[in-house]
C-alpha cells in the first residue's frame, strides 16, 4: 500500500519571535520510508521548524499536512497522535527504570486488577526490539546502558508509540564510531518498515552515508532541496553558508609577535576520552580560533583549561612558568576569564541584577577586607554598562529582563572587569541577533588590541575567519590541523577542513 | 511570549509588611480588651520571638544558598543541656563554651556532609535533628537540668538594660550583623550567587562548596546561641527546648520574602517574619484558645501566608 502522499508536508511555514522572522515561508516534505537530512547553520531555523512540527511552537502562517490531510498540531500530545516522534538530544528516559518500563512509560500495560503488568510489558518490549533489529536486554536498568543504547531505547520508545516520523537532532554527537554504525543499522531497518526520519546533523559524511534527500535552510529561508546523489558536499556547504555579512567576514590582517614567550602554553592536555594529547601555544594579543563539530571536544578543552573539569594529564604554562589550575579560582588568579557556552545556565544568575552579576566575578577587587566598596562597585558597573553598550542601561534591572544579546554583553562586561590576560569564549554569539553578533566580534578584536589573548570557540565559521589570527581544527578530541588565518581561503575551505573532507 | 511583570515582584517583596500590619490591626481591634496593645504584652512578643529571630537570621543565609537546616531546634535543645551540665560541674565559661562547641561540631558535620559528601541538606539535618535530641535526652535521662548561675541567667535570659530586655539586645544584634553580612560583604554576595545559580557561581570563581559549608556551620552555631538563650530564659537545660523551632524559623524566613529556591534573601523581611510568627502565637494565646486550636490556626495561617508570599 504505497500512498502518493508525502508523510509530512509543511507548506509555507512562517514564524517570528519578537518581530524577528525566524522562518520565512519555508516548505518541507518527507516521503514515506525516507531519511531526510535537514541542514543549516545554527540559527538557520532548523530547530524552530521541527519544534513547530512537534507542537512546541505555533506557526504564524502556513499549513501542515500529515499523509495528505491537513492537521492542526497545537501540542506535543497532538504531534504524538499524528505519529511524530522526537528522539531527544537530552534523553527523556528515567534512568532507574528498566528499558521495558521506559518504552511503555505512560502507556503501561495493566492486568485485570489494574496493576502494572510486568510480563506483558517485557514481552511487548522484546517484540519492539526484534522488529527494529536490536538486541538489548529489556529488563536492564537504563542507567546501566551506554549512551548509544540509551538513544536506541529512546528510538524504540518512539516506535512503540506508533511513531511514523522520527526526528533525530544531532544523534551522533556523543557516540563512538561503532555506536554510530549500530544506530544507522537501526535507522535503515526502520525505513524498511515505512518509518520516515528527519535527520538533523552538521556532519557531512554521515548525511551522505545515510540520508536520501537534503533540505537546506539559511536565515529562515529554504535554500535548496535535493537528492543527495545529485549534490556535492561543496554545493551543500555553499548553500549552507551563503554570502555573509561583509563587515564581520572581513579579516583585518594583523601580525602577531610569536617570537616572545607565549602567554599560554598547554602541553599534552588529556580529559577523559574527550580531549587527547592537545598541545598549543597562545601569544599576547593573539586571537586563536577553535573550530570543530559539536562533540569534537572543543568545549571540554577550554573547560579543563579554566579548571571546571579535571585534567587527567597535561601541563599548563602561563608566561613560561608552570602553573597548577584545579579550579576556576586558580584560573582567575592566573588571569584567565571564561565566557561560557550557556549564558543562562553558566554565565549569569538570571534573577539577579546587572550590578549583582558583574559584582559576582569581581568580589575581591571590589571590596576591602571583605566589605563591599559600593562607590567603586557603582563606578565599575556604570563604566561597564557604558563601555559594552548594555541596553537598557539600567544597573539595577534583573538580567532575565534583557534580550539575549544584552545578556551576553553583561557576561562579557563582567569578565572584562576582572582585567584578564587570557579570555576564553565558548560560542559567544549563540542566540543573539546579527547586529549584536557584529558588536561582539568587534569587542573580541578590541580585547586583542589591548594586548590580551583570546581563545574563541565558534560553530559559525565566518566569525572565526573574521577575527582569528590562527585556527586550530579539533576533531575527535585532537588537534587535526593548525592553520594560519591567511592559509584559509574562505568559509567553504574551512568547512571542508572541519568536516575532514580532502580537496 | 509575554514579558515578566516587574511590579508584581515588588508587591511580593513588601507583602510581609502588609501582612504584618493587617494581622496586627486585626488583633489590636479583636483583642483590645485582653490587653494586646499594652506595652508589656508588646515587649513580650519581642521577648518570645527572640530565639526564633536569632535562628531565622542564620536560616536566611541557609535558604538563600538553596539549602535547608532542620536540625536547629535539636541543636538548641542539646546545647541547653550540655551548657547546663558543664555550668554545674565546671563553671560559667566552660558552660558557655561547651554549649557553643555543640553548634561548632554539629555545624561542621552538617557542612561536611552537605558540601563534601553531597548529601542533600534536607536529609542530613533531618537525621541530625534526631541525633541531637536523642543525645540530649540520653545524657540527662529526660530530666531537666536546673541552672542556678545568676550571671548566666542574666546575660542570656532575664537581664535588662534599663527597661530594655536583654533578649531583645540579642535579637537586634543578630539582625544587624545578619543584615550587614548579607548586603555589605563579599560573603553575602557569594551566598546569593551560589543559591541563585550554582553553575554560574562556580564559573565566577566562587567556591560554592565552601559557601555551603559555611552557611551550615553558621546556622548550627547560631542555633547553639539560641540554645543558650533558652537555657538562660528558662533557667534550665532540657532536651525539649527548641523542639519545632526549625519550622517557625523557616516560616519566618519565607514569610519575610526570601526565595525558598535560593538566590534572594532579606534579613529585615526575616525579622518581620519572625515577629509575625510571634504575633500570631501571642494573639492566639490571648484569645484564650486551647493549644490544639492554636496549632491548627497557626499552621493554616502560615501555609496561607507563605502561599501568598510565593505567588508571583
Amino acid at each position: 500500500m504505497s500512498s502518493n502522499f508525502n508523510v509530512v508536508e509543511m507548506i509555507d511555514i512562517s514564524k517570528s519571535f519578537f518581530g524577528v522572522k525566524v522562518l520565512d515561508e519555508v516548505s518541507f516534505s518527507v516521503a514515506p520510508g525516507e531519511i531526510h537530512a535537514l541542514a543549516g547553520e545554527n540559527g538557520a531555523g532548523k530547530s524552530t521548524l521541527m519544534k513547530i512540527l512537534q507542537g512546541v511552537y505555533s506557526m504564524d502562517s502556513g499549513e501542515i499536512q500529515i499523509a495528505g490531510s491537513k492537521v492542526l498540531i497545537d501540542s506535543f500530545q497532538a504531534a504524538r497522535k499524528h505519529g511524530i516522534g522526537m528522539v531527544f538530544q537530552e534523553f527523556s528516559l528515567v534512568p532507574e527504570l528498566s528499558v521495558a518500563q521506559n518504552i511503555f512509560l505512560d502507556r503501561e500495560h495493566k492486568n485485570r486488577f489494574g496493576l502494572f503488568d510486568e510480563k506483558e510489558t517485557i514481552s511487548k518490549s522484546k517484540a519492539v526490539m526484534e522488529e527494529i533489529g536490536l538486541s538489548i536486554d529489556v529488563t536492564a536498568k537504563v542507567s546501566t546502558l551506554g549512551r548509544a543504547y540509551q538513544q536506541l531505547t529512546e528510538i524504540a520508545k518512539a516506535i512503540a508509540g506508533d511513531a511514523k516520523i522520527l526526528i533525530l537532532d544531532e544523534p551522533t554527537a556523543s557516540l563512538a564510531k561503532e555506536e554510530v554504525d549500530s544506530l544507522f543499522k537501526v535507522l535503515k531497518q526502520l525505513t524498511l518498515r515505512g518509518v520516515s526520519i528527519v535527520y538533523i546533523s552538521h556532519r557531512m559524511d554521515e548525511i551522505y552515508q545515510i540520508c536520501d534527500r537534503i533540505t537546506i535552510l539559511r536565515d529562515g529561508k529554504k535554500i535548496a532541496v535535493s537528492a543527495l546523489a545529485d549534490i556535492t558536499p561543496q554545493q551543500i556547504i555553499a548553500h549552507i553558508t551563503g554570502r555573509k555579512d561583509v563587515e564581520m567576514l572581513t579579516h583585518e590582517g594583523k601580525s602577531v609577535e610569536r617570537s616572545s614567550v607565549p602567554i599560554f602554553e598547554g602541553n599534552g592536555i588529556k580529559v577523559g576520552n574527550r580531549v587527547n594529547n592537545v598541545s598549543f601555544k597562545l601569544f599576547p594579543g593573539e586571537i586563536l580560533g577553535l573550530a570543530g563539530l559539536m562533540g569534537s571536544g572543543r568545549t571540554e578543552l577550554v573547560r579543563a583549561i579554566f579548571g571546571m573539569d579535571k585534567k587527567d594529564e597535561g601541563v599548563i604554562k602561563i608566561n613560561g612558568s608552570k602553573v597548577s589550575i584545579k579550579s576556576p579560582r586558580d584560573a582567575m588568579a592566573n588571569g584567565i576569564a571564561f565566557i561560557p557556552e550557556d549564558r543562562r545556565r553558566q554565565g549569569l544568575v538570571m534573577e539577579h541584577t546587572v550590578k549583582q552579576n558583574i559584582l559576582s566575578a569581581n568580589l575581591s577587587s571590589l571590596s576591602h577586607k571583605s566589605f563591599l566598596n559600593f562607590s567603586k562597585i557603582n563606578s565599575v558597573v556604570d563604566h561597564a554598562i557604558a563601555n559594552f553598550e548594555v541596553r537598557p542601561a539600567e544597573a539595577n534591572r534583573e538580567v532575565r529582563l534583557f534580550s539575549g544579546g544584552n545578556q551576553q554583553k553583561v557576561v562579557i562586561a563582567k569578565w572584562m572587569a576582572t582585567n584578564p590576560k587570557i579570555v576564553l569564549m565558548d560560542e559567544p554569539t549563540v542566540g543573539v541577533d546579527i547586529g549584536t553578533k557584529v558588536e561582539i566580534m568587534k569587542l573580541v578584536r578590541s580585547i586583542a588590541a589591548e594586548g590580551k589573548s583570546v581563545i574563541l570557540i565558534s560553530s559559525e565559521l565566518p566569525e572565526l575567519l573574521g577575527v582569528c589570527d590562527r585556527i586550530l581544527v579539533i576533531r575527535k578530541g585532537e588537534i587535526a590541523e593548525e592553520l594560519e588565518r591567511k592559509e584559509v581561503r574562505d568559509e567553504d575551505h574551512l568547512q571542508m577542513i572541519v568536516q575532514g573532507i580532502r580537496i | 511570549m509575554k514579558l515578566p511583570n516587574v511590579r508584581k515582584i515588588d508587591l511580593r517583596a513588601t507583602l510581609i509588611y502588609w501582612m504584618f500590619a493587617g494581622i496586627f490591626l486585626f488583633f489590636a481591634i479583636l483583642l483590645h480588651d485582653d490587653g494586646f496593645l499594652q506595652s508589656n504584652n508588646l515587649l513580650n512578643i519581642f521577648r518570645q520571638t527572640a530565639t526564633i529571630t536569632v535562628m531565622a537570621v542564620a536560616m536566611t543565609f541557609v535558604i538563600s544558598a538553596a539549602e535547608i537546616d532542620l536540625s536547629i531546634g535539636g541543636v538548641a535543645g542539646l546545647t541547653s543541656v550540655v551548657c547546663a551540665l558543664m555550668l554545674r560541674d565546671y563553671g560559667l565559661i566552660q558552660g558557655i563554651l561547651g554549649g557553643l562547641a555543640i553548634g561548632l561540631i554539629v555545624g561542621s558535620l552538617n557542612g561536611l556532609l552537605v558540601s563534601r559528601v553531597g548529601i542533600p541538606s534536607f536529609l542530613v539535618t533531618l537525621g541530625m535533628q534526631g541525633v541531637a535530641i536523642g543525645f540530649a535526652a540520653l545524657i540527662t535521662d529526660y530530666h531537666p537540668v536546673p541552672i542556678l548561675n545568676d550571671t548566666f541567667n542574666t546575660i542570656f535570659g532575664s537581664g535588662t538594660i534599663g527597661w530594655f530586655p536583654g533578649l531583645l539586645v540579642w535579637s537586634f544584634t543578630a539582625v544587624v550583623i545578619g543584615w550587614i553580612t548579607l548586603t555589605k560583604t563579599t560573603f553575602g554576595r557569594r551566598v546569593l550567587a551560589t543559591g541563585g545559580n550554582r553553575d554560574a557561581a562556580e564559573f565566577n570563581g566562587i567556591n560554592t562548596k565552601n559557601v555551603k559549608f559555611k552557611v551550615m556551620l553558621i546556622s548550627s552555631l547560631v542555633a547553639s546561641i539560641a540554645g543558650l538563650l533558652y537555657a538562660g530564659r528558662l533557667q534550665t537545660g532540657r532536651y525539649e527546648w527548641g523542639a519545632g523551632d526549625e519550622l517557625s524559623a523557616i516560616a519566618a524566613v519565607i514569610l519575610g520574602g526570601t526565595s525558598l529556591f535560593g538566590g534572594s534573601g532579606t534579613i529585615v523581611g526575616t525579622f518581620f517574619g519572625a515577629l509575625l510568627v510571634g504575633l500570631i502565637n501571642n494573639g492566639l494565646i490571648l484569645a484564650g484558645l486551647p493549644v490544639s486550636q492554636q496549632q491548627i490556626i497557626r499552621g493554616m495561617i502560615i501555609i496561607l501566608a507563605v502561599a501568598l508570599a510565593k505567588k508571583k
